[in-house]
């Protein structure tokens, strides 16, 4: 049920002639549902904010929150529940911020009963239903950009290209490794095979916690391109359990070299290239 | 019709593919290569693709072609400069570029030639040699 001019008119009045009280009331009820989470000075700031920018859109007679007259009374609603989803609030417990209205106004509505007030308080309540729904939905779209920033950050952080040696490289893949990410290590790999000219690659995958065939075909793709380009690649960092279940798994790496430690890896690609290792006789202190 | 260079240095001829491969360039290249490796001698081909942007089905085959054309002259074929996106294209479409040699660049090429003609030599010399000791 939309608001009519004449009773966003009224609605102002009422929450301007009451401001105290009502924000009191307000910010106490919200204030038990947050159980000392958040400051009461800080929850008093944004009750007053947003009674602010309620009276405001009352007065200009909105009608519906989608409307132009709500632009104001989005903006802050918008600022409080991203703010909320940033320092980790539920989402209930964000949108009781502004249910909380509800409560208040019954209470000052009660006490000065008139022919009107049912009609009144049940438009009232509509638009602060819609504000609650607006509020949960900005909340949902924080937490949403949230996590798709976090995984940028993964993606950009966790695949690093290292050199070992003067014509070697190494990737040490970390974590779970899924399409996405198979895609940008493939793709960094290559490309810094081709600006050091290194013609050995040693994939480390030490820090893979479970190779399945999905992985596996990834990081077989990865061999297959580098090989394509002129580039040799050695998998290393095999662990006993990831080798039980390539085997169980009939997952078949061909005739590409397989090492149990990154150490082995480097000792072989050495050998390859024709640098010799040995090692120091220890010098005796007499 | 533009025709793809051959260039000859030293032991090794030197194809830089520049222009986007057509039927005819393909065919006109592998004969001018054939005539080529006749005529210098050349043991090793070296093919640059740095500037090619795509390498399609018919490319590939093309260079599976040239390889096998040399190998019957003997001469050995390297294909040197593929980029990471052509690779991963060709991963993609399961076009492994069967009996091809490959290297990251022409220097690494070079290289790669001249290692394998000195296999031969060293096998050809090792045949020799237990034929001389099993005389002595």
């Amino acid at each position: 049920m939309a608001l009519s001019a004449e009773q966003g008119g009224r609605l102002a009045h009422l929450l301007s002639q009451h401001a105290d009280r009502l924000t009191n009331r307000w910010t106490e009820i919200v204030a038990s549902s947050l159980r000392g989470r958040l400051s009461r000075a800080e929850l008093a700031r944004q009750v007053q904010e947003l009674h602010r920018a309620l009276v405001d859109a009352g007065r200009q007679g909105v009608a519906d929150l989608a409307d132009e007259h709500g632009g104001e009374l989005r903006a802050v609603l918008s600022e409080l529940s991203t703010n909320r989803a940033r320092q980790g609030f539920s989402a209930t417990e964000t949108a009781i911020s502004v249910f909380a209205l509800k409560d208040a106004l019954l209470e000052l509505m009660e006490e000065e009963k008139g022919d009107e007030t049912l009609r009144d308080f049940v438009s009232f309540s509509a638009l602060v239903d819609q504000m609650g729904l607006f509020t949960f939905e900005t909340f949902v779209r924080a937490r949403e950009s949230l996590i798709a920033d976090q995984a940028e950050q993964l993606l950009e952080l966790s695949t690093p290209v290292v050199k070992l040696w003067e014509g070697v490289v190494a990737v040490p893949l970390v974590g779970t490794l899924d399409s996405a990410r198979a895609q940008v290590v493939m793709e960094r790999l290559l490309q810094t095979l081709v600006d050091t000219g290194s013609p050995y690659a040693i994939i480390d995958i030490t820090g893979v916690p479970a190779v399945d065939t999905q992985v596996a075909q990834h990081i077989l793709k990865t061999v297959v391109a580098a090989r394509l380009m002129g580039a040799d690649c050695i998998i290393s960092g095999i662990r006993p359990q990831i080798a039980q279940t390539i085997v169980a798994l009939g997952i078949e790496f061909g005739d590409i070299a397989t090492k149990a430690s990154l150490a082995d890896a480097l000792r072989h690609v050495l050998r390859l290239t024709g640098v010799e290792t040995t090692a120091r006789r220890p010098r005796r202190e007499s | 019709m533009e025709r793809v260079p051959i260039l000859k240095i030293g032991d090794i001829l030197l194809v830089s593919i520049q222009v986007d491969m057509s039927d005819q360039t393909a065919i006109q290249l592998q004969e001018d290569l054939a005539e080529r490796i006749v005529a210098t001698g050349c043991h090793g081909v070296i093919i640059d693709i740095t500037a090619l942007d795509i390498v399609d089905s018919f490319v590939g085959r093309m260079l599976s072609t040239i390889a096998s054309i040399s190998k019957v002259l003997d001469a050995e074929t390297v294909v040197v400069g593929m980029r990471p996106a052509v690779a991963i294209t060709l991963v993609e479409l399961g076009l492994s570029l069967n009996g091809i040699r490959t290297a990251l660049n022409v220097e690494r090429g070079m290289e790669l030639v001249a290692a394998s003609r000195a296999d031969d030599w060293d096998e050809a010399a090792d045949d020799e040699g237990t034929e001389t000791t099993a005389t002595a």
